[in-house]
């Protein structure tokens, strides 16, 4: 195992949780669940949450595509415009790009997204695909669950259950974003 | 009344340390080491400028008519708070004045106030519309002093023509606001960058340098006594310029704003920047300072144009154009002195002595015998424009905030005191 | 980044970074009037009053949809001109609309700084709709907008605007936008229309149309006002379609790849003829339909707490 080297976002009292081998074995572990629950590909899709969640689809989709020889259909989303604190913020958050370039109707879409705390980023996502679409049902994989949920929402599959105190951050650094891949927790 | 002690400055005349004894109404004697006979009030004027009261030849006191925006009374406050003892208003009141009746009328309403002495211009044309020639003659006799359309130019040149050589006869200066309607149309502000990027229609400077052309060569053939009102572009002074040396009978006057502002300043569609001639460019400026230095301009008037904070606060394009001027121009004349512009003899002079000679008035200077028309200034006191302590009943003005120095402390007309500067205000 | 504005009353002062946000966001809109559901939540409880006393179907159409689109309430305010004939003035008008709680107010007045008078005034966003002959700072961007859609770079593109340029306030808004964006602008019309010192804000003036379109990438037209024809400006609609008109033979001197714009609504056989206006050349229904996903854009930039 390699010792993480001290890159500028990381700082002294950061607490390493998941390494690059302990990413890639839970996403592993997450595709074969997905498979065996939905007995199969068939009407399978996955959309990744912007942003963390959208690389983290794509992983699944080539691991699933590795176990089963079928690439299913994926789709990014952006949930700004559903969030329910816009009203409150003083500049309005960037938007960046949703594409969901598959008919929902009948599918079971599968949800990714890489942290899983009070539910409301979930929740505003459920409202983006019922605008798009009437997906046939919906399923959340979480890369990582944290806990103190605000909202009555569950995770079908989650990679690791972390607890946490409310003030601490979660991150999760890959390498589509130029780090290693690797989950920290730092005291805010 | 026996003003001691204090610098008087009576350009041409008087210019030191001295006393000033007054009596009857009139100056009795200049010099030093005056005393008056005993009982009589003494004022000590010690570290302070005493000079003529100020003569503004262009006010606008809006009665009969629009009492709302100025009264005579009202205006004439503002004129001894601003150190002006005489003062000349144009006749665009409501109904015009182009008669007797109205003449009479102003003249009643100043002698009621007892403060300023109010003298009124005549309109040239009835009505001022620029059609048939008012009742010159009768206006002269009722006590107008001048005849101008002010407000508006008089447009056909015929008729102001006959205006000029109709007003010889009775001796009358003829005012003219330079200004072709034709050019101007439409227009509210200068034609200019800044008018391209506020997308607001601009009052080309060559409105105003058509008139004055017209006018200059009207005076030539005439032989009239001229004299333009606030004249605002570079173009205007280099005629007068030339035409005051070939001896030309003409006079100019500028106001305080075209001295000091820009264009600029309407940024922001500032209605307090509207009037009309509009703040020029920056040429303009300079120009008008170098008419002042060099004698082309003769006074400095303020066209104290009062007009309601409602009105003022309409889109740019429906505001009245329009500044009050009479309580600032004292400052800001004050300024060039101290820019070096003018030296405080000639500052003076074309507050006092100038403007008197442009219509033939007996006021403006302080010669034994002369009217009891008397300021005393505090040449360095500094103080802030507060439009809101004004006498006058309006707040029009582009200089709230601005801090100046020179502040009137007395003022005195026909040898009564009219205005002190209270406690309050120090 | 973010638009850290109260109010957009004019391009002037946008920075090149403000501008990309704003057609970036854009971007996202477009692809909500793409949906089946063409309404998003941003905006839901807020109010947005369209403010117009000029009239003005098509822009006050764009801004109702857009508002409704992010799911505002909208009311229309079209007070005629009696209102102001009897003294009610703008600010007095525009109080009364912000105390019913208005979160933003799309303005559109005859008079050029309305819009910034009234910005002063309330605590409500303002947005100018189009303020005399100042600013119509949303009809820039969309045309912007259309201009990237094609897949034009905006360094170094030729842009010639034709018309009566001193009383566009599409101009002024355009000219803007497209120099701080680092394009060529040429302005081209009669010497009686171009206003002082255009070329100080970076515009190149044309009389001669011909030379003004040589070469240029994006030909954007301005409608020509007939009641103007009394005011001396020109002599007659005959001699200035013959000068200005765009035919499809002066469209062939532009570049090959030229698109033609229009900010509507067009006097087809004056300064457009109809042929080039229904040509494939021509960009003005997309210009509408980018109307609404701009101003989405924008309502959505402007709607943070304030």
């Amino acid at each position: 195992m390699t010792t993480p080297t001290n890159r500028p976002t990381e700082r002294k009292d950061d607490k390493l949780v998941m390494d690059a081998g302990d990413i890639a074995r839970a996403l592993t572990r997450i595709a074969h669940e997905i498979l065996e629950r939905n007995k199969g590909v068939r009407n399978l899709a996955l959309v990744g949450i912007r942003t963390g969640g959208v690389y983290l689809a794509h992983r699944l989709v080539k691991r699933i595509q590795g176990i089963e020889g079928v690439q299913v259909p994926s789709g990014e989303l952006d949930i700004t415009l559903y969030r329910d604190d816009l009203a409150l913020r003083k500049n309005q958050p960037v938007l960046r790009k949703t594409s969901v370039p598959f008919d929902m109707a009948e599918k079971v879409v599968v949800l990714v997204d890489d942290v899983l705390f009070t539910g409301r980023t979930i929740r505003a996502a459920m409202d983006g695909l019922m605008d798009l679409g009437r997906p046939g049902e919906i399923q959340l994989a979480v890369l990582v669950d944290r806990g103190h949920r605000q909202l009555p929402i569950k995770a079908n599959y989650i990679g690791k259950n972390l607890p946490t105190s409310r003030e601490e951050k979660v991150q999760v650094l890959l390498e589509e974003n130029g780090e290693e891949d690797r989950v920290v927790i730092s005291k805010s | 009344m026996l003003i001691t002690g204090g610098r008087i400055v009576d350009p041409g005349r008087f210019v030191g340390i001295g006393d000033l004894l007054i009596d009857g109404g009139k100056i009795v004697a200049v010099g030093t080491g005056l005393s008056g006979p005993a009982g009589s009030l003494t004022i000590q004027a010690n570290g302070r400028l005493v000079l003529p009261g100020f003569v503004d030849l262009h006010v606008h006191f809006r009665e009969p008519g629009f009492e709302y925006k100025e009264t005579i009374r009202s205006g004439s406050a503002a004129a001894v708070a601003g150190g002006f003892t005489t003062v000349c208003c144009m006749p665009n009141t409501n109904p015009i004045n182009d008669n007797q009746a109205v003449t009479e009328f102003i003249l009643e309403r100043a002698r009621l106030a007892g403060l300023a002495n109010v003298l009124p211009v005549g309109a040239i044309t009835k009505g001022s519309e620029g059609k048939e020639l008012a009742e010159i003659g009768d206006l002269r006799r009722s006590g107008c002093v001048a005849i101008s359309d002010d407000g508006k130019p008089v447009m056909n040149s015929l008729v102001m023509r006959r205006a000029m050589e109709y007003a010889l006869a009775f001796d009358l200066t003829v005012v003219d606001h330079c200004e072709d309607l034709h050019l101007a149309e439409g227009g509210c502000m200068n034609e200019g960058l800044v008018s391209t990027e506020l997308g607001l229609p601009g009052i080309p400077a060559a409105a105003e340098d058509v008139m004055v052309a017209r006018n200059l060569s009207l005076a030539e053939l005439t032989g009239a006594r001229l004299h333009l009102a606030h004249i605002s572009t570079a173009g205007s002074v280099r005629m007068v310029r030339e035409a005051k040396s070939r001896g030309i009978h003409v006079t100019a006057e500028a106001c305080p704003h075209h001295f000091l502002l820009t264009e600029e300043v309407v940024r922001g569609y500032n209605t307090h920047a509207k009037m009309n001639p509009p703040l020029r460019a920056w040429e303009d400026v300079q120009a008008i300072k170098g008419g002042l230095r060099d004698g082309t301009i003769d006074a400095i008037a303020t066209d104290h144009a009062p007009h309601a904070t409602q009105e003022k606060q309409q889109d740019f394009t429906e505001a009245p154009f329009g500044v009050v001027g009479l309580e600032t121009a004292l400052a800001l004349t004050m300024g060039l002195v101290e820019e070096g512009v003018l030296s405080l003899e000639q500052a003076v002079e074309k507050l006092t002595s100038a403007p008197a000679a442009a219509f033939g008035l007996k006021k403006g200077t302080l010669a034994v015998g002369a009217d009891a028309d008397v300021v005393i200034v505090d040449q360095h006191e500094p103080w802030e424009v507060d439009p809101g302590k004004f006498r006058s009943k309006s707040r029009n003005t582009p200089f709230a905030g601005w801090k100046v120095k020179g502040r009137v402390q007395t003022t005195i007309v026909g040898g009564r005191l009219v205005f002190e500067t209270g406690p309050s205000e120090r | 980044m973010s638009l850290k504005r109260k109010d957009l009353l004019s391009l002037a002062p946008l920075s090149v970074d403000e501008i990309t946000l704003i057609l970036e966001t854009a971007d996202s809109f477009k692809e909500v009037t793409g949906r089946d559901i063409k309404k998003v939540p941003a905006l839901r409880g807020r109010t947005v009053v369209n403010l117009f006393f000029e009239p003005s179907t098509r822009t006050r159409t764009s801004f109702e949809l857009a508002a409704k689109r992010l799911s505002a309430d909208v009311i229309n305010f079209s007070p005629s001109a009696s209102s102001v004939v009897k003294g009610e003035t703008l600010l007095d008008t525009a109080r009364n609309i912000e105390a019913m709680q208005a979160d933003i107010i799309v303005l559109r007045h005859s008079s050029a700084g309305a819009a910034e008078t009234l910005a002063q005034g309330v605590k409500s966003s303002v947005i100018n709709a189009g303020d005399g002959w100042h600013e119509h700072p949303t009809q820039a961007l969309l045309d912007l907008y259309t201009i990237r859609q094609r897949g034009m770079d905006f360094k170094g593109l030729r842009v010639a605007i034709v018309g009566d340029v001193s009383h566009s306030r599409v101009a002024r808004s355009n000219i803007y936008a497209l120099t701080k964006l680092g394009a060529e602008v040429r302005v081209v019309g009669p010497s009686t229309m171009m206003p002082w010192g255009i070329e100080k804000l970076g515009a190149k003036v044309y009389y001669d149309m011909d030379e003004g379109l040589r070469g240029v990438n994006v030909i954007m037209m301005l409608r020509l006002q007939l009641e103007r024809q009394g005011r001396a400006l020109f002599p007659t609609i005959r001699e200035y379609t013959r000068l200005y008109g765009l035919t499809a033979e002066r469209v062939r001197l532009a570049d090959p790849g030229a698109i033609v714009m229009h900010p509507g609504p067009i006097n087809r056989g004056v300064e457009i003829a109809p042929d080039v206006a229904d040509s494939l050349s021509s960009v003005i229904l997309d210009q509408v339909a980018n109307g609404v996903a701009v101003r989405m854009g924008i309502l959505y930039l402007m709607s943070g707490a304030n």
